[in-house]
């Protein structure tokens, strides 16, 4: 721009020096363009971490704390949700139940990224025999549906959490395989991945410093979307009793062993005013609690997830509609 | 040959192909299980005897390509073997052949799927076409959010809402749907209406953001924007222009969703207690009975296998590009 501000020259623009903008900055001005979803995401994804990080400091009781009385009502003797049928306190496993149940699908999908990510560039580099075995293989696992494959591996393997991590890491770096074979299949073929080789590079350094960067986009969607596949695929585990074993405390198991609360609940009269049907609602909801508190955790992080993946997707595709 | 054929034939060999490699895996699933495994089905108090006569009965002296070809050939026939329950450490075998564990129940979550495809297939056709129609709309952008929360919500969630609403507070259906040989259709149907709306709401989502996705891509090519120059109307450009050309891509979708049904359906038996072979495989990897689990993943992994098959196959067929070889 010139010194006047009220004249503007497109000369002056164009021969202005280009500043580049810090990672920081960057963020900032992406995140300024962020919809409600995406922020509604965020801050509930950034409230998970900080109950995950800080469970033990958060928890008033321990995670297997057993000496309380079972089936105490909200509020009494300090049990903010009361406890459960053998008598923890909901709050609490509600809080570890964060810790373990993120934490152990965090693990699980960073495991499924090193294993997909690393054998995926490095089919997409060789292309020869390497690529045709693992592809072959990759096509055959995905051909058993995931729930079932990790339930028979389980039937014989045994439900530890180690064993659930790596069954769940292996079935699901197939697709992260796929993925990241596809998209660097694209970037092999350029030009400054020629160039690189031609000045000498090695295998790791182009690997990391020129096809890495250009794939990151799509791998990073991807990661939050396996994400929260894992993360459900450990909830219905779990649910169904095969997963994270007691007494750990996590979601998944939390609704199956209080979910029979639910056929508690007493129906709506039509005799009755609205005002005592709703304090009756409001009274069997609290008993049954724990089960739709357990369940409302997991979809309501798999939503966040959801949004902001879909944001960052919009803007990394750069897709205006 | 008529290359259409020739593409059918390579995807039907190729299918035959993994269905020959996953049997591989799953029998070989066997084979990793502890040493002790015996002891372990047997009890405790087993003698050694017992416990031979039991690896001799699993056939695990004989070398392991001729239990192979012994398992596949039982299992082509519906042959999967005994179950590991009910043996008693005394030699006593009370087991039942697996076929006569699942066999009932493989028919009750065969009902289970046909009630579900039939309500869920036509409902998501209908959401996706009125929301490609009417895009970027309000009713589009409620459909679309929706099913994003459909989607990103677990199954068991999905059906303890449904069974708070619909079995608690309105005791329209039961909670629990337990069917028997006995009941009559309608009864059947009833009893299965909370399971049904569960599935129902968890794969209408997938198809419908599909088949929305399938018709507006087509909204993108060049004989559409003719069509619209010409001044054909937004819903004739849809129904008459559009939709003719994503069958392909439409067809795919449900075949795809409903392979998608074979493992959702694992989860809600259990919620809804249902007796279908979902539950027995649940009830099963938790009680190490292999030869049942055995039996329900080929099961599972075949259904899967032969619908994605289908799916490809519709995809060749439909394809005009392929019909008039040049």
């Amino acid at each position: 721009m010139s010194d006047d501000d009220q004249t503007y020259s497109a000369a002056a623009e164009v021969g202005m020096v280009r500043q580049r903008r810090s990672r920081l900055q960057r963020i900032r001005i992406g995140l300024k363009s962020a919809p409600p979803t995406a922020w509604f995401g965020m801050i509930v994804i950034l409230c998970y971490l900080f109950v995950a990080a800080f469970a033990n400091f958060i928890a008033p009781y321990g995670e297997a704390d057993t000496s309380f009385p079972a089936y105490l009502e909200w509020g009494a003797q300090g049990h903010v949700f009361g406890t459960d049928q053998i008598g923890r306190d909901i709050f609490s496993r509600l809080v570890y139940g964060a810790r373990n149940t993120i934490g152990i699908a965090l693990v699980t999908t960073l495991l499924s990224f090193l294993i997909g990510g690393s054998f995926g560039l490095m089919a997409a580099i060789n292309r020869s025999w390497l690529d045709q075995i693992l592809s072959r293989l990759v096509d055959v696992l995905m051909a058993i549906p995931g729930l079932i494959f990790a339930l028979m591996l389980l039937s014989i393997f045994g439900s530890s959490t180690i064993g659930l991590i790596i069954i769940i890491a292996l079935l699901d770096s197939t697709r992260v395989f796929r993925l990241t074979r596809a998209v660097s299949l694209n970037v092999v073929v350029m030009d400054y991945v020629e160039a690189a080789k031609l000045r000498g590079e090695g295998l790791a350094w182009i690997m990391r410093r020129e096809i890495l960067p250009n794939i990151m986009p799509p791998l990073v969607a991807e990661f939050g979307l396996r994400f929260c596949f894992v993360f459900l695929t450990i909830a219905a585990l779990s649910f169904l009793g095969v997963g994270i074993q007691p007494p750990t405390a996590d979601w998944g198991s939390m609704v199956r062993d209080n979910a029979s609360l639910i056929q508690f609940v007493r129906p709506w009269m039509a005799a009755d005013s609205f005002g005592a049907n709703w304090a009756r609602l409001i009274e069997d909801l609290k008993l049954a609690s724990p089960p739709l508190l357990a369940a409302g955790a997991i979809a309501l992080l798999t939503i966040a997830v959801n949004f902001v993946v879909d944001w960052f997707l919009h803007k990394t595709s750069g897709l205006k509609e | 040959m008529h290359p259409i054929v020739r593409t059918v034939i390579q995807r039907l060999l190729l299918g035959v192909f993994t269905l020959f490699i996953v049997s591989l895996i799953i029998f070989s699933s066997i084979e990793f299980l502890p040493g002790d495994f015996g002891e372990a089905v047997l009890g405790q108090a087993a003698t050694k005897e017992t416990v031979a006569a039991f690896r001799r009965e699993l056939g695990l002296d004989l070398p392991a390509w001729q239990r192979y070809l012994e398992w596949v050939g039982g299992v082509v026939q519906g042959d999967f073997g005994q179950s590991f329950s009910g043996r008693a450490s005394s030699g006593q075998d009370r087991s039942r052949s697996v076929i006569e564990l699942i066999g009932p129940r493989l028919q009750n979550t065969l009902f289970l799927a046909v009630l579900t495809a039939s309500i869920a297939v036509p409902l998501a056709l209908f959401l996706g076409i009125t929301a490609a129609l009417y895009r970027n709309s309000v009713y589009d952008r409620v459909v679309n959010a929706a099913t994003l929360t459909t989607i990103a919500t677990p199954e068991f969630f999905v059906a303890y809402i449904l069974m708070l609403f619909f079995a608690s507070l309105w005791s329209l259906f039961p909670s629990l749907s337990s069917v028997t040989p006995d009941m009559s259709l309608g009864d059947r149907i009833y009893s299965a209406t909370l399971p049904a709306m569960t599935l129902t709401l968890v794969i209408v989502a997938h198809m419908m953001r599909m088949t929305r996705a399938a018709i507006i891509n087509l909204l993108a090519s060049p004989y559409i924007e003719m069509a619209r120059l010409k001044g054909v109307s937004q819903s004739k450009v849809i129904l008459r222009h559009a939709l003719p050309n994503a069958w392909a891509p439409i067809a795919t979708v449900i075949a795809f969703n409903l392979a998608y049904l074979v493992v959702g359906v694992v989860v809600v038996e259990v919620v809804f207690t249902y007796p279908g072979i979902g539950q027995t495989m649940v009830d099963a990897v938790r009680t190490r009975d292999v030869p049942v689990v055995q039996a329900c993943t080929v099961i599972f992994a075949a259904t899967y296998i032969v619908l994605n098959l289908i799916a490809d196959i519709i995809g060749i067929i439909t394809n005009p590009r392929l019909l008039h070889p040049r």
